[in-house]
């Protein structure tokens, strides 16, 4: 505990500064990287980990304390729960209507599209729930890693 | 695949490891890890995996860093060996 | 100790390296990794899952396990991080 104080740094105005502009691009890259995976490099676990350290970063500059007013710890711990459900719910809904698991074909009883293209949007829903997931657990590790699991203060 | 270019992002790379083994400062160590994963990110974009080399930027030279220094905070600075 | 454990180190390494001689080349097309299913996944995938992203179509949809337990590693990972480390505020 000790050890922390000889490492701090103090706030600076050019960094909050910056963060507070930055911020914002970096989520709309994150998102874009995740709806965008179909066709150009990306997909829910860069786009995840994009969106993540927008927070982290958030953190970084200010404290833990203003990354919580923008993600609070209840919305962190249910999305970080939700993104794996999503997808293994999207696998079980699969095998629900007909399928094997994780054949999204089997999801065009459901709502007919063609079955082509459902396979298309069911890998964007199970993009969707690797993005989830990814951003929550990075920000949830970094918060308990950082302050040393009292999640108010560090770094 | 330019045969120069690999080669000299390779030498890089293995100094890197070199370094982030023998350096004494563990902050440092973290750094030189993260430049270390940024040079795997430029050799794996120009070999053509951009996925890999997208995952490896935001994860190896990011996040990871990020952790390991958050982690070194929490401990003594200089390894005693 | 150190020269033995350096000597075994250097063994290691050059039996990896005298391993890799038997690798095919870089890129080539006869390999035995890119004649059976690469051209299938190559030819099929914009058909079958109408994504021109063949590294998304292979992730998504063909080894979609492969991508759940990914992302259950990396739960387990938080999981393990928060039970390890959370402390509530009353003790």
């Amino acid at each position: 505990m000790r050890e922390i104080k000889e490492y701090t740094a103090g706030e600076d105005l050019i960094i909050k500064t910056s963060v507070r502009l930055l911020v914002p691009f970096i989520q709309l890259f994150g998102l874009y990287v995740i709806v965008h995976g179909h066709y150009s490099p990306g997909g829910g676990f860069q786009g995840g980990v994009l969106l993540g350290a927008s927070f982290i970063l958030l953190a970084l500059a200010y404290n833990i304390k203003t990354s919580q007013e923008y993600l609070s710890i209840g919305v962190n711990a249910l999305f970080s729960n939700l993104g794996p459900a999503i997808f293994i719910g999207v696998g079980v809904l699969c095998t629900v209507f007909g399928g094997l698991f994780l054949d999204y074909s089997a999801l065009d009883l459901l709502i007919p599209l063609g079955p082509v293209e459902w396979r298309s949007f069911g890998i964007f829903l199970i993009e969707v729930g690797v993005g989830l997931a990814v951003m929550n657990i990075m920000v949830l590790l970094y918060w308990n890693l950082s302050s040393g699991g009292n999640m108010d203060e560090g770094l | 695949m330019i045969w120069q270019l690999d080669l000299m992002i390779l030498t890089l790379v293995v100094i890197c490891a070199l370094v982030t083994i023998n350096i004494k400062d563990l902050l440092g160590a973290s750094v030189v890890f993260g430049i270390y994963s940024f040079l795997m990110c430029l050799l794996w974009a120009e070999m053509g995996a951009v996925d890999v080399a997208f995952t490896e930027a935001t994860v190896g030279a990011g996040v990871s860093t990020i952790f390991f220094i958050s982690a070194i905070l929490r401990t003594t600075r200089r390894s005693k060996d | 100790m150190k020269a033995l454990a350096l000597l075994a180190t250097l063994m290691t390494g050059a039996l990896l390296l005298y391993g890799t001689r038997d690798f095919p080349a870089w890129g080539d097309p006869q390999s035995p990794a890119s004649s059976y299913l690469s051209p299938v996944y190559i030819e099929q995938a914009v058909q079958q899952t109408h994504v021109p992203n063949l590294v998304t179509a292979v992730l998504g949809d063909y080894r979609g396990y492969d991508t759940m337990f990914e992302t259950v590693v990396i739960y387990c990972a938080g999981m393990a991080v928060v039970s390890v480390l959370r402390r509530n505020r009353e003790e």
